[in-house]
């Protein structure tokens, strides 16, 4: 099972990948889009990585209330357990 | 006893001998568009990679564009029209279902008696058109198919909806397809999922539409498209090279249905392409144009020398239906 961390870690680098931002910025405290300037574009593609990555479903429902770092870290680890 | 029947055979491949395109006049800027759109140029830029994009006049009605695209690429593809005995056109804005529009096209450019049909394959429509136009000429169907993808999006677009006014624009790409020894045109990786036909669709049929006073327009629920064309669709350009047989580093140019350069953005970081390839980005100033993006990009970035005559490019074109296809093939 992947820690808190792990999870961060790896949702992370998926942030850089899609949006550029750089992997120590994103923090679980951190807001996607008020911090990061992640877009819904970018966010459309950063839950489908996540998804991927952590074979994990997320609908769009539950998606959009995932409003900083720490949220989505909190439901991955929710929907892997 | 049946009688034995005498069955055609082609050359054993075909490619692309010109292409040609024609925008018309009207540059709609996004400065304009905000006047009709409660958006901004930077959230246009940001979100689409648009800075302009052209709507048809009065006086280009989509019969002209499509003749206009054909002449140019009947001239860069040096045939002579007699060869020419089929013509293809993709569209899904050619608003009178009968007669066709290919040919009318046809006798438009002089053509002599040859095979003429619409298909409608939304922003497929050009790779769908390239892989009838290979088969036919493999069969030995046809010598040499002119096809076409040409839209005026403008007709059936909501200029006062702010997510769908700024993508939607009007253009015309054409194609000379010819027999060849040397393979031009690749296998086409092609299919549907008509489970997704309400993400991009006509609003409404124009038997209700018009008695009502109204045209029908283009509704499109961007999140799925997104996401299936940054996933599935990249999934399978990676399958056009596979079974083309074509590595990654041996591709020269990538040419995507112009949809959203964000959605460019997003197959190159899945696709994983060499930094030598070439990639279209005529969006930025002509929008989504649906059918004809394909051919207008090759066309303008042949111009430009961007791109050369002889390289390797991947197309794909994907869309309403849901629809795609795409296919490798060597540059005229």
């Amino acid at each position: 099972m992947a820690t808190t961390e792990e999870i961060r870690e790896q949702l992370a680098e998926i942030v850089n990948d899609v949006a550029g931002v750089a992997v120590e910025d994103v923090q679980l405290d951190k807001s996607f889009t008020e911090d990061l300037d992640v877009d819904s574009l970018s966010m459309v593609e950063i839950i489908y990585a996540c998804e991927d990555k952590f074979s994990v479903s997320i609908p769009d429902d539950d998606a959009k209330n995932l409003r900083t770092v720490g949220d989505a870290v909190a439901y991955i680890e929710r929907a892997q357990a | 006893m049946t009688a034995p029947l005498t069955i055609r055979t082609g050359p054993a491949g075909s490619r692309i001998a010109g292409v040609g395109s024609f925008l018309p006049r009207r540059i709609v800027t996004n400065e304009e568009m905000c006047t009709m759109i409660d958006s901004s140029d930077e959230w246009i830029q940001q979100r689409t990679g648009i800075i302009e994009r052209r709507w048809a006049s009065d006086d280009e009605p989509l019969s002209y564009m499509v003749a206009e695209a054909s002449r140019r690429a009947i001239e860069h593809a040096k045939v002579d029209t007699d060869d020419i005995d089929a013509v293809i056109v993709a569209s899904v804005t050619h608003l009178k279902a009968t007669p066709a529009l290919a040919p009318i096209l046809a006798a438009e450019l002089g053509l002599k008696d040859p095979a003429a049909y619409d298909i409608s394959a939304a922003c497929a429509g050009f790779c769908y058109a390239l892989a009838q136009a290979d088969a036919l000429i493999r069969a030995g169907s046809a010598k040499s198919v002119l096809i076409v993808g040409a839209e005026r999006l403008s007709d059936l677009t909501d200029k006062t909806d702010r997510s769908t006014a700024f993508l939607f624009a009007d253009g015309a790409g054409a194609a000379v397809v010819v027999g060849s020894d040397t393979p031009g045109v690749g296998p086409v990786v092609w299919g549907s999922d008509g489970t997704q036909a309400d993400v991009i669709t006509q609003t409404e049929d124009f038997r209700d539409a018009v008695p009502a006073g109204r045209m029908p327009t283009l509704y499109m629920d961007g999140k799925p498209v997104f996401r299936w064309a940054t996933t599935f669709i990249a999934d399978a350009a990676k399958d056009i090279l596979k079974q083309t047989g074509i590595e990654p580093e041996q591709l020269d140019v990538f040419i995507p249905h112009q949809a959203n350069n964000r959605i460019t953005d997003s197959m190159l970081r899945h696709l994983k392409l060499p930094e030598h390839v070439v990639v279209a980005r005529s969006i930025t100033h002509i929008g989504n144009t649906s059918a004809s993006t394909i051919p207008i990009a090759m066309d303008e970035l042949l111009t430009s020398g961007e791109a050369k005559s002889g390289q390797t490019a991947l197309i794909i074109g994907f869309g309403a239906g849901l629809v795609y296809a795409g296919q490798v093939v060597v540059l005229p």
